[in-house]
């Protein structure tokens, strides 16, 4: 390893290779701020500049820094209009858009920045030190147990249903699953629910969603709530620079979510049926549930540790799924898909024999990393102030680029004119919704997680032949246990608690 | 929710044809110069997926080659792809520049009803590639043959799952099923595990989920490369020149061929001299280099079926899918 390692780092720290990181890392960043162009966009079309390249340690360097510096920059877009322009930073806007609109935008941006790096940063050392071992623990899910992973992340609906809101957030989450049933699943033949119409076959559009869901209510309830606005947006205080730091508690309530999140986003990522997604939900179910009650009870309204846990999670999540990437050869998702496409037609071929046949591409990647989270923190903190003074922009300004944004974002993917109908009727459903005071982001989170749960769901039970395989596979049923815990053990110390405070419960 | 149906080999096509992005279509002049001056290509996916790579590979080739001045490309996807032959039809007359990729999924989806149109209402260009379908088991796996396959087959078909990246009814459940069918099995015996991509299958086969995976040749090459997979089988007629270890079904006694193509269509309303300058364009493009290293570089095989010959390969394709969807009561 000692040997690889210096092979990575010459090959890494030359010129080229350092201008790869930078200039990767530049890329990403930016053009993973706009809602709409997610890394796989953005990889697809730096390739064949990569491909031109022609060294492949080069062409690699600078596709992952694209692909991790966009991850980096999408949490922008979540975090100040409440866009989220990937899946992997939905749940980066359950807390950062309410610190944005609490005047807190500039912090926000900083603890994002400060979780990626962290994230990224001991996602490469686990990376480093476990990845030729890391193979087989790919392989340690089946279905049944990515059925109950993503049961974990449904768990995170919980933080929505606070008081008296119980109801309301499973409602918003029944809808979200069966709107994930519209369309031909990956694992029938047959399209359902599309009402004949063709451009429903595909099922809803995941940016489509988001944008009507998350986007478009917002920029509406600015509209039509004029009294909000006035301790909201235009608050002016934003762009202040002690806006930006992180207080000492603060830093303390973090540190812990922080450590905590980078292994498990990490190994999340390395599974390849799960993925950053799925790892910053986990993450934000995670850290809430096991919060203690006033920090609990932040959640959702623009906690610290809510914002960190995802960003956290999917950074290292997305170094987490370079292992089934280069050991196996096997993309986790559509983005590392595309990465590995890059890989082969440079003549490379990703598999349990990189490491000896070519370890200088696989360990200069990995030092390249190292660096690329660096340099995304040192170009991104001193940028933060002047990102965060999008919001002082007067609203009558602000508000129609918020629109123009959500409906290029729909638009863009498919180039299917359609979408802006869907965008547009969902958004007015989602705005009537949000003045109805029914919380939006489980609705999404049920839609996200719904596909997925459902093809693992009916795989496993195809496979066993029933409901066998909860009670055979002791990792189905663990995770399964653990979500029901997640769940009801705060519930029940805030009863017991509650009822202490009545001077009920005196045992 | 955003679906991706990559293959390994479908992005590495992609990958490299997205290449033609970056160099500028300079047409050097080819004889008279260019035999036509540009052509648009539609594609019904997504970027990166096998129909985007194939259509900016053969732009690429055609491009670079000099017998096409410019080339540009327009993503719809939607309705498994029905969108963008939809959008052929309703608007024929302004879209005779325009010639749209596809490949067996349209034969397939059109006998199901997905869409309501078939390969018959469009103008049939011609098939130009291909990639054959293949058998594959962990290398670690006691099953060294489609004789060993066939035998854990009928002792347990419930336990021998066979996994593939498509629906049921798709193309690798079709495989799978025409396989076991020339074995003298019931296909409706076959357990099919389906995954929603390539990539998601391939883990399924190498976790142990799945005993067996029906997938395309040159994804399977890859991992076979690699050491991580064997190929018990071929749907080729002789073994290919890319991995001559792995043996065709045939040569095991299992009369199947298969091949998924793909190919080009033209509008509706194309003249008959239209349709021709496009098919004489894409003939005299297997002639070219620039051809040869987009091939080579994507694994994928000259299949080339031109007008007449297209529609005949079509219908005898349709023909053998159709009888195999009513015997597994797809249809």
């Amino acid at each position: 390893m000692l040997e690889g390692l210096m092979i990575g780092l010459s090959t890494a720290f030359s010129v080229t290779n350092l201008l790869m990181v930078i200039g990767g890392c530049l890329i990403g960043t930016f053009v993973g701020m706009l809602p709409g162009l997610g890394p796989m966009s953005i990889i697809a079309i730096m390739i064949p500049v990569a491909i031109t390249i022609g060294d492949p340690s080069a062409a690699l360097i600078l596709l992952a820094g694209v692909y991790y510096g966009a991850i980096f920059g999408g949490s922008t877009s979540s975090i100040l209009i409440n866009a989220p322009g990937v899946a992997g930073t939905v749940a980066s806007s359950f807390d950062g858009y309410p610190m944005a609109r609490a005047g807190k935008a500039g912090k926000a941006l900083t603890i994002a920045a400060v979780s990626s790096f962290v994230g990224g940063t001991i996602g490469v050392m686990l990376l480093m030190i476990f990845a030729p071992m890391l193979s087989s623990v790919a392989l340690l899910f089946h279905s049944a147990e990515y059925f109950a992973l993503m049961v974990v992340g449904l768990s995170a609906i919980a933080a929505f249903a606070g008081t008296g809101n119980v109801a309301k957030a499973v409602m918003m989450t029944l809808l979200g699953l069966i709107m994930a049933t519209v369309g031909e699943g990956a694992l029938y033949n047959l399209p359902r629910f599309t009402m004949g119409m063709m451009d429903l076959q595909s099922g809803f559009g995941f940016i489509t969603l988001a944008m009507a869901l998350f986007a478009l209510p917002e920029a509406m309830y600015l509209v039509l709530n004029p009294a909000r606005s006035e301790t909201g947006s235009e608050g002016g205080k934003q762009g202040e620079v002690k806006d930006l730091r992180i207080t000492r508690a603060e830093a303390r309530s973090m540190a812990p979510v922080l450590g905590r999140q980078s292994v498990q986003g990490f190994f999340i990522g390395v599974l390849p049926g799960a993925g950053a997604t799925i790892a910053s939900f986990l993450g934000y179910a995670v850290e809430r549930n096991i919060a203690s009650q006033e920090e609990q009870a932040e959640f959702g309204k623009g906690s610290v540790k809510g914002l960190a846990a995802p960003e956290t999670a999917n950074n290292a999540a997305c170094t987490g799924s370079f292992v089934p990437l280069l050991t196996l050869g096997i993309p986790g998702s559509g983005t590392t898909a595309i990465l590995l496409g890059a890989l082969i037609a440079l003549n490379v071929s990703p598999g349990p024999r990189l490491m000896v046949d070519e370890p200088q591409i696989f360990w200069a990647v990995i030092i390249s990393m190292y660096i690329g989270n660096l340099v995304l923190l040192v170009l991104n903190l001193p940028l933060i102030p002047y990102i965060a003074k999008i919001l002082s922009v007067p609203r009558s300004f602000l508000i129609p680029f918020i629109l123009f944004f959500t409906m290029m974002g729909a638009y863009i993917g498919q180039n299917n004119a359609t979408e802006l109908l869907i965008l547009v009727g969902f958004g007015l459903i989602a705005t009537i919704l949000r003045f109805a005071d029914y919380p939006l982001a489980p609705l999404l989170i049920g839609f996200i997680l719904g596909a997925m749960m459902e093809d693992n769901f009916s795989r496993a039970m195809q496979l066993y032949d029933g409901f066998g395989f909860i009670l055979e596979r002791p990792m189905t049923l663990g995770l399964l246990v653990f979500a029901a815990l997640l769940v009801l053990v705060p519930s029940y110390r805030a009863r017991r608690a509650r009822l202490r405070a009545d001077g009920v419960a005196d045992d | 929710m955003m679906k991706t149906t990559l293959t390994r080999r479908a992005c590495a096509a992609a990958a490299a044809a997205a290449m033609s992005i970056a160099t500028p279509a300079l047409a050097e002049s080819h004889g008279d110069g260019p035999m036509m001056d540009s052509i648009h290509f539609l594609i019904p996916g997504g970027a990166g997926g096998g129909w985007d790579g194939t259509a900016r590979g053969t732009g690429e080739a055609l491009t670079e080659s000099g017998l096409v001045g410019t080339a540009s490309y327009e993503n719809m996807s939607g309705g498994g792809g029905g969108v963008a032959i939809r959008y052929m039809i309703d608007n024929s007359e302004s879209q005779h520049g325009t010639i749209m990729v596809n490949s067996t999924p349209i034969v397939i989806r059109s006998l199901t009803g997905v869409f309501p149109q078939s390969f018959r209402d469009l103008t049939l260009i011609a098939g130009t590639i291909g990639d054959y379908a293949a058998f594959v088991v962990n290398t670690d796996s006691d099953i060294e043959s489609m004789d060993d396959l066939l035998e854990a087959f009928r002792a347990d078909p419930n336990g021998t799952a066979i996994g593939g990246g498509s629906v049921p009814g798709g193309m690798d459940h079709l495989v799978a099923a025409m396989v076991m069918e020339s074995a003298g099995a019931d296909p409706l015996d076959v357990n099919y595990v389906p995954y929603d991509a390539g990539g998601a299958a391939m883990a399924g086969l190498l976790s142990g989920e799945i005993q067996a995976l029906s997938t395309g040749f040159s994804e399977a090459v890859d991992l076979a490369n690699a050491d991580e997979v064997r190929i018990l089988g071929v749907t080729s007629p002789e073994r290919v020149a890319a991995y001559e270890d792995a043996p065709t079904m045939m040569e095991q006694g299992l009369d199947v061929e298969f091949v998924n193509w793909r190919g080009f269509f033209g509008a509706p309303t194309l003249s008959d001299a239209e349709a021709q300058a496009y098919r004489d364009t894409l003939a005299a493009m297997y002639e070219t280099e620039a051809w040869e290293e987009v091939r080579a570089r994507n694994g994928w095989v000259n299949i080339h079926n031109s007008g007449d010959d297209f529609r005949a390969f079509l219908e005898e394709q349709e023909e053998a899918i159709g009888t195999l969807m009513r015997t597994l009561g797809f249809l």
